[in-house]
């Protein structure tokens, strides 16, 4: 029942994108096109699991009993970017096919803080292993959602007259902004 | 000295992190409930972006041209900390209503495109001026976007009255407030760039 809750708070309550604001940069810049955008959340669903799972255990494992919480951010944003390094290498031997699709999208993965935010954060709330992953994967798919929701409107958006300057990121960002206010009709569901 | 002025305003006006690169979202959108909070993010920031600047530029020689984003990160995670361990000794409750967002200056594309961009290839005396103009630039989009957020939603900039609370809109201290607010603030100013 409470991985229900996790799932149903992390995609649409507390949506990471559209009430949280983490992972901004590739919500506004991977959103011009569906295909992209569908691309980009399956890599980032594929990497924050494998993060979140690494960032817990060395937490749990090697920080927490030497009292070393103080090197958080450094461990974890190392361990992050090498994980991401790692899984490219690996998809590229293992998957040619998976690596075409999310090849592109993985060096810019390192410095999407929703992935950093969501290791801190599952430490934050003293998740146990289990919930950690549910909550690290439901917010992957809020993220998809929210930029699958988005790059659906900027396609159509592209085709209308908008003001000169409001053309581009001005135009997205207000619509953005109506979305997240869409999303504001879940909170209290959870 | 003209090129050391020019290094420092480049940051600031002409290429603005917030306004004209479009860099930092996260902490921009996140952060800026108020105009103080806003403005001591951006101070933080700044801080990180002068120290990592200075210290990259000087151990550039050192640092392998291959693992240099490595090294980069290391360097600018460890200064990160160093905010995060004095804020929470001495202003917890700012440390408090910033909270994720301090340990998130690591992956602040501003910091790490400044220190590949400019750190790299730079002295350290001109690294660290334009260290501090990037952060001076983004200071002041964060102070602007925090201060338009709690004028129209609580009447109030700095916590200084300007008029009554209640005619202030909620919806600009929430969420989709951010995004409305920022988007029209880079309309108005590329309008006033294009002007000029």
């Amino acid at each position: 029942m409470s991985y229900i809750l996790i799932f149903i708070g992390a995609v649409f309550v507390n949506n990471i994108v559209l009430s949280q604001f983490l992972g901004v940069c590739p919500f506004l810049g991977v959103s011009k096109k569906v295909d992209t955008a569908v691309g980009m959340s399956a890599a980032v669903a594929f990497v924050i699991v494998i993060a979140t799972l690494f960032t817990f255990l060395i937490h749990s494992y090697i920080l927490k009993p030497f009292g070393l919480e103080f090197m958080q951010t450094i461990a974890f944003i190392l361990v992050i970017a090498a994980l991401v390094q790692m899984v490219e290498i690996v998809l590229k031997k293992v998957s040619p096919a998976l690596y075409q699709a999310l090849g592109v999208f993985l060096p810019l993965i390192t410095t999407n803080c929703a992935i950093l935010g969501v290791a801190i954060l599952v430490v934050q709330k003293d998740f146990t292993l289990l919930s950690s992953l549910v909550y690290a994967f439901s917010t992957a798919i809020g993220f998809g959602l929210a930029l699958i929701l988005f790059s659906g409107i900027r396609e159509q958006l592209s085709y209308t007259n908008v003001p000169k300057s409001m053309e581009g990121t001005p135009i997205a960002l207000i619509t953005a902004g109506i979305l997240a206010m869409a999303f504001m009709g879940f909170s209290g569901i959870v | 000295m003209k090129g050391n002025l020019k290094t420092l305003t480049n940051g600031i006006i002409k290429e603005n992190p917030t306004f004209v690169l479009l860099l930092g979202m996260c902490p921009l959108l996140g952060t800026t409930t108020s105009a103080l909070n806003g403005m001591a993010m951006g101070l933080a920031t700044t801080f990180v972006l002068v120290c990592s600047n200075t210290v990259i530029s000087s151990l550039k020689r050192f640092i392998p041209d291959k693992i240099r984003i490595p090294a980069f990160i290391v360097v600018i995670a460890t200064f990160v900390s160093l905010v995060e361990m004095n804020m929470k000794a001495y202003a917890p409750a700012l440390y408090e209503s910033l909270g994720l967002f301090i340990p998130l200056i690591v992956v602040n594309c501003v910091v790490l495109g400044r220190a590949e961009a400019f750190a790299a290839k730079n002295k350290i005396f001109p690294s660290l001026l334009d260290g501090l103009g990037m952060g001076l630039g983004f200071t002041l989009g964060l102070t602007l976007l925090g201060s338009v957020r709690e004028l129209f939603g609580t009447g109030k900039i700095f916590s200084l009255n300007i008029y009554p609370e209640e005619y202030g809109s909620l919806i600009f201290v929430l969420a989709p407030g951010a995004f409305i607010a920022l988007g029209y603030l880079i309309a108005i100013i590329s309008k006033i760039r294009n002007r000029v």
